[in-house]
């Protein structure tokens, strides 16, 4: 009976929170079709890890040799599965310092925030909207390069399964952080575009995508180390491979998102 | 006497050291379409976006349809629509998509099929916001204004960077919108807008209001002194029509002779000429006009290069600009 009453109550209050709830729905699907009807974007952020990750292992003549054939853990490893949680962390790079601060970015510029801003329905809720669905982007994405990695490509699955996840949420949560800090200030498109292309190349560099990071300079290592998706790249292939817990890397991701998206909060320009 | 929708007093705001409204004061009264009319930095739009609910005025007080719109800027965006100048769409989202958008977030939407047809658009409903001709973007603009069934809209220079046919296209759709009952406020630095679509008209200058009233009743209190232009039938003698009590100038250039004076001065020249046998060929008597008005409040000519907005080849440069765009 007292739960009743409690739902009926929550309720009442009514027709602008419902409205608020239908508005910020249909802002998230019509946000997702825009998403998709632009092919450039589609391609990179929801084709492009899978697509990279089977033409890798079908091509390389490395795919399946050993990953590390000194290292006792690494040498039980093909290649391309040493190579999955670094197209992970490109998964997660292109949508956080891509297509969502451009996207944000380019709102602002053409005063579509302002616009938003004349309605009832509160300017912040683009945001939600475009973050819930490059959110959504990143997990088809990475699905996809799973399923097609697995079946097509052969790669091997996690020792620590629930410790790359972990690693993968803080990833995302980390990235989207510094995404949201471009996303927060950019005053046009084309500079959220530029910013978020440095951003974008230099995280693949430290993720290992041009050359995996053991066997990178230790300086390099190091600095790795502290980005988003360096951090994420070694935690993921540490729960991967069974190897030490990643504690450096786990603990930098959580800095990045802890201070990182309450500061673009605080930054963000709505008009 | 009906309560007025808008009512603005003593408003005023300044950024850093630059004060964009200085002292404003209006009364918007209901179903009447009211200009704000002025220069380019006049404080026009800034004073609208105290109005919507955008900015927050340093000091003054505003009643919007009986709420403070700082206070209940929500409840305010239910009621009054508000079209600002360069506020696009993403260039992906089609017409219907972005009217059943911006409908989902009002309570009480309006038939996004029926606005679309008020507006002349069903037949672009499925294209991209990228590919429609400015003034279908403008009209398509007054239609997201006006989704939410506001009983007041504000709509900020409308046809600015449109061609003349779209200019008028977009006139017509502003009496069509007051037809339906809305209330409207026309910020524009058009005379002949403002002519044209308002009912009154306050004339902003350095963040102030100069003048409120019909356009008629503005350009009668510019037209104190008449202007007379004409093609004299034979040389006049100097001094025969500046002696003349009602005449206060006279100037002549290319055997065309301009006069201007008090109230009966058309008479005086035209007897006066008449005594000598002299006909006035291309009369031309000028009446008092809005522009008139304006130039005579604000103490600037429309030509005059800080007054850039009023001047018209400024503004079709800029339309020819944003053609191209």
């Amino acid at each position: 009976m007292s739960a009743t009453t409690t739902t009926a109550a929550a309720r009442t209050p009514g027709t602008t929170t419902s409205s608020g709830a239908r508005g910020l729905r249909r802002l998230t699907v019509t946000e997702g079709r825009l998403f998709v009807r632009d092919r450039g974007n589609a391609f990179f952020a929801l084709v492009f890890p899978a697509l990279l990750l089977t033409v890798l292992g079908l091509l390389m003549p490395w795919a399946d040799e050993p990953y590390d054939a000194k290292d006792p853990v690494l040498r039980q490893f093909t290649a391309i599965t040493g190579y999955t949680p670094i197209v992970l962390a490109l998964a997660v790079a292109t949508v956080a310092f891509t297509t969502y601060p451009t996207t944000m970015a380019t709102y602002r510029q053409r005063g579509i925030l302002r616009r938003l801003s004349t309605t009832p329905l509160p300017p912040s809720r683009v945001l939600v909207a475009q973050v819930g669905v490059n959110l959504g982007a990143l997990l088809v994405a990475a699905t996809l390069a799973l399923v097609l990695g697995v079946t097509v490509v052969g790669v091997q699955g996690p020792e620590q399964p629930l410790l790359v996840v972990g690693a993968f949420v803080l990833a995302v949560l980390s990235a989207f952080a510094a995404g949201s800090l471009i996303a927060a200030v950019a005053p046009t498109g084309p500079t959220a575009s530029g910013l978020g292309a440095m951003a974008y190349f230099l995280s693949l560099f430290f993720a290992g995508v041009w050359l995996p990071l053991p066997l990178m300079p230790d300086a390099v290592q190091d600095i790795a180390q502290l980005t988003p998706l360096g951090a994420a790249s070694q935690a993921m292939a540490a729960g991967w491979f069974g190897q030490p817990f990643p504690g450096v890397e786990l603990l930098v991701m959580a800095v990045w998102a802890l201070v990182g998206i309450p500061l673009a909060a605080r930054m963000f320009r709505w008009s | 006497m009906p309560t007025p929708v808008i009512e603005v007093d003593h408003l005023r705001k300044a950024y850093g050291g630059t004060v964009a409204v200085d002292d404003v004061s209006l009364h918007v009264m209901p179903g009447e379409i009211f200009g704000i009319l002025g220069r380019n930095g006049a404080g026009k739009t800034t004073t609208v976006e105290i109005v919507g609910g955008l900015r927050t005025p340093d000091a003054g007080e505003v009643r919007v349809l009986g709420l403070d719109p700082r206070h209940d800027a929500r409840r305010l965006h239910e009621r009054v629509g508000l079209q600002l100048q360069e506020s696009e769409l993403p260039g992906r989202l089609t017409v219907r998509e972005a009217l059943d958008l911006y409908a989902s977030f009002y309570a009480d939407p309006a038939d996004p099929a029926t606005l679309l047809a008020d507006l002349g658009l069903t037949d672009r409903a499925d294209t991209q916001y990228q590919k429609l001709s400015g003034g279908q973007k403008q009209r398509l603009s007054v239609a997201l204004a006006l989704v939410g069934n506001p009983e007041v809209a504000i709509l900020d220079e409308l046809t600015t960077g449109l061609d003349p046919h779209a200019r008028r296209e977009t006139w017509s759709v502003v009496e069509a919108v007051r037809a339906r009952g809305v209330t409207i406020v026309l910020v524009t630095h058009l005379m002949e807008e403002a002519e044209r679509l308002c009912d009154r008209i306050a004339i902003v200058d350095a963040g102030r209001v100069v003048a409120t009233g019909t356009p008629a009743e503005l350009a009668a209190r510019a037209s104190a002194e008449q202007v007379l232009r004409f093609r004299p039938s034979a040389p006049l003698p100097d001094g025969l029509l500046d002696g003349l009590p009602t005449v206060t100038s006279v100037t002549a250039a290319d055997g065309a002779v301009e006069v201007r004076g008090a109230d009966d001065v058309v008479q005086d020249v035209l007897v006066a000429l008449h005594g000598l046998g002299v006909r006035a060929r291309a009369l031309r008597l000028e009446q008092g006009s809005l522009e008139d008005a304006f130039v005579s409040l604000t103490g600037r000519s429309s030509t005059d290069d800080t007054a850039a907005p009023l001047d018209t080849s400024r503004t079709s440069s800029r339309t020819s600009k944003s053609r191209r765009a």
